[in-house]
């Protein structure tokens, strides 16, 4: 397959959507994405097609989320939901290695074994393909791949969606990871789609961005040709759709270096005001695509000669995350939401070359209490620049 | 996260009241060498993993030698282990003291309690080879004499190497003859040249701050005092989150940093 040929682009049909599935299936693969359930667009194992939300859009808020029918019948036009791909590639609860007790008191120890599913990620928003990368680099971009991870990503086959109806609590464009993607080899996904719906009817305009995904696009019914000047006109709505939501975003960050603005903030009065709402519930860590912290566990059974480490989520919120001997590290709520945006926004540059947060919102809808990562962000930033502003501060730097 | 190897307990050592001194040796295939300041992540099997120094590096046989001082659950389990059980250990982990780039250099080593643990090796070190460094002081703070480690081993760098020994305890008993107070009050006596000095600091981490700011203040370069943190670690690969410090992961960037870059990050409070 020469380079050229895996950018092409086709237009495909919703009956090409439902052969995607099927040829994924066949392939051999667990096919994951997008459906409804339980009044929100979950991810569950799709057996075909019919079950991705079509007609189904989401109204977003800070603290708020709510399944709302859409008369279009469109089957991505809805953003994140409750959960995020890091369910399937870096599950809540893994298990490490297993060991053994022998009689004379010797240990033998086996590294879990169990071989990776062969995932498809259906519906991937354009943000989430940026969380994955920036999983990837946490936790294989380092002197130590985990090598559990490591396995579930690369057998995983990523099919991305563009966005062209963004929430009330995406800013993916500030961060600069959406609302579309890019293309040719390296953009990390193996299909793109764009979901365009107008007078010429309801269709995904399609292209690979690897080997496979060529592949896997060459066996899908076509419904518009290669080259063909209807496809080149989908090709353009779809362009300008997704251009016209990256104006559409309900939310925006601060236009300043938040790697800057988060290290001169940390004694802001501000982290105050948001312990006094915030329950350190650890909801945003647990929504969040990028958060990857884990604790461990240690388990026996019965005759206690066979022991288990599994790892499980863990969030910066829990007291017991920097215990030490002594007490925690961080005690306060102030330190310990001080450290999630810190971390976030900040010091996730200096660890690990990028920032920790895509846009999506999650955070800020799955909140209990509707804080709201932006306007937290918003907030330093005007502390900061107050007290920067004012005769006590100092010359602005 | 990596698998841990097998070692075996090949002695024991008792320490203090709740110290002890084990020495292991790889059961099968040994894990790399490891530095002095380095640390492995020891696994008592079925109770769980914590990071523990080296507190002596056996490169004739590849062994281990950790000093354990048993506070809770993992440590607890660790500090009961018998010669002929096993242990899990990966490692190694972390920065090291790099005493090879503290050549010509007045050292300064100074102590407070189980910080000794991962100094021990650096002072082993700088006296088997006493011509490549300039004077040798070691300075060790512990809050009872009855908390004291290596104390033969203490007897012999005082009495038998040129190095300057100096202990003092926070609360003497009725046989306490030698100094009391903290460990930063043995500096006046401790004989080394500030601009010329290397210094390698571990214990609480007060008494860190106490003594680097000390050691600033008598003109000794930051970025020459070199001191070992300790965070909550469940991996030591980077990939738990647990060991932050600001920018940094203990884990990987640390535990042995320069206090130029340490004394920022400790000075917010619940960083
Ligand atoms: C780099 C490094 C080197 C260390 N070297 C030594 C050494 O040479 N000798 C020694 O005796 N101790 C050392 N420690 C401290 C030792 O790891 C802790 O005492 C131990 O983790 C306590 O665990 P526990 O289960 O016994 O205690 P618990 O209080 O029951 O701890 C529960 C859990 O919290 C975590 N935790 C608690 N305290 C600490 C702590 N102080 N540091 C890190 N995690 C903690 C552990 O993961 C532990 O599983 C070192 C710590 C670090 C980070
Ligand atoms: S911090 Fe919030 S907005 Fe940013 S990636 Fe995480 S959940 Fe999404
Ligand atoms: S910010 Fe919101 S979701 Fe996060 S810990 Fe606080 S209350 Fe829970």
């Amino acid at each position: 397959m020469t380079d050229s040929g895996r950018s092409a682009a086709v237009v495909i049909g919703k009956d090409g959507l439902a052969a995607l599935v099927e040829v994924l299936v066949e392939r051999g693969r667990t096919v994951i994405g997008p459906t409804a359930r339980d009044g929100a667009i979950v991810l569950a194992e799709l057996a075909s097609a019919e079950q991705l939300p079509y007609g189904w859009g989401v109204e977003l808020e800070a603290g708020h989320y709510r399944l709302r029918p859409r008369e279009d019948g469109m089957a991505f036009a809805h953003s994140a939901g409750p959960q995020s791909w890091k369910t399937y590639l870096h599950p809540q609860r893994v298990r490490q290695w297993s060991a053994e007790r022998g009689p004379g008191g010797e240990v033998t120890l086996r590294a879990d074994s169990d071989p990776a599913p062969s995932y498809a990620f259906l519906g991937v928003r354009p943000c989430d393909l940026r969380a994955i990368a920036i999983q990837d680099r946490v936790l294989t971009g380092g002197t130590y791949a985990d090598p559990a991870y490591r396995d579930r990503r690369d057998g995983a086959f990523l099919v991305v969606v563009e966005c062209t109806d963004p929430g009330a609590t995406c800013f993916c464009v500030s961060m600069g990871t959406g609302p579309g993607v890019g293309e040719g080899d390296d953009e990390g996904y193996d299909l793109a789609l764009t979901e365009v719906l107008d007078d010429a009817g309801h269709r995904f305009w399609a292209r690979a961005g690897s080997a496979e995904g060529a592949e896997v696009l060459a066996l899908l019914p076509r419904q518009q040709g290669l080259g063909t000047v209807a496809a080149e006109a989908t090709a353009t709505a779809a362009r300008e759709s997704v251009t016209a939501a990256a104006g559409r975003m309900g939310r925006s960050m601060p236009p300043v270096s938040l790697q800057r603005l988060m290290a001169g903030s940390l004694d802001a009065k501000r982290w105050d005001d948001v312990a006094a709402r915030c329950l350190t519930c650890g909801n945003c860590t647990m929504a969040c695509p990028t958060c990857f912290c884990t604790t461990t566990e240690d388990v026996t059974d019965l005759t206690g000669d066979h022991a288990e480490r599994w790892s499980t989520w863990d969030s910066c919120f829990d007291l017991d995350f920097s215990h030490l001997h002594g007490g925690p590290v961080r005690e306060s709520a102030r330190s310990r939401y001080r450290q999630w945006l810190t971390h976030k926004l900040g010091t996730w540059h200096d660890q690990f070359g990028s920032s920790g947060c895509v846009g999506c919102g999650r955070c800020i809808v799955w909140c209990p209490v509707g804080i709201d990562i932006t306007e937290e962000a918003a907030a330093l930033h005007a502390e900061t620049w107050s007290m920067l502003e004012s005769p006590e501060g100092g010359a602005r730097p | 996260m990596t698998t841990p190897v097998p070692y075996e307990v090949v002695r024991w050592e008792s320490e203090t009241a709740d110290t002890a001194t084990v020495a292991l040796r790889p059961a099968g295939a040994a894990l790399p060498s490891f530095r002095p300041g380095q640390f492995a992540m020891l696994y008592a099997f079925g109770v769980g993993e914590i990071p523990v120094s080296v507190s002596g590096i056996s490169r004739a046989d590849q062994g281990l030698v950790h000093t354990i001082r048993a506070v809770g659950a993992v440590s607890g389990a660790l500090y009961g282990l018998r010669p002929g059980t096993s242990v899990g250990v990966r490692g190694p982990f972390g920065t090291d003291w790099d005493l090879p780039a503290a050549r010509g250099h007045d050292l300064l080593i100074v102590a407070g309690g189980i910080g000794l643990a991962p100094l021990r090796p650096v002072v082993v070190d700088a006296l088997a080879e006493p011509d490549r460094y300039g004077r040798v002081n070691v300075l060790v703070g512990s809050r009872t004499p009855d908390e004291l480690l290596y104390r033969a081993e203490i007897g012999h760098w005082s009495t038998a190497t040129a190095a300057h020994v100096a202990v003092t305890v926070d609360r003497p008993d009725d046989r306490w003859t030698g100094e009391v107070g903290v460990v930063t009050a043995l500096l006046h006596r401790a004989r080394f040249r500030p601009h010329g000095t290397v210094a390698f600091v571990c214990g609480p981490e007060p008494m860190i701050r106490a003594t680097a700011r000390d050691l600033v203040h008598r003109g000794v370069p930051a970025q020459r005092i070199r001191v070992s943190l300790e965070r909550n670690m469940r991996c030591a690969t980077g990939h738990c989150g647990h060991c932050q410090l600001g920018p940094l992961l203990v884990c990987r960037d640390g535990p042995v940093l320069g206090w130029d870059r340490a004394e920022p990050l400790l000075a917010t409070r619940e960083l």
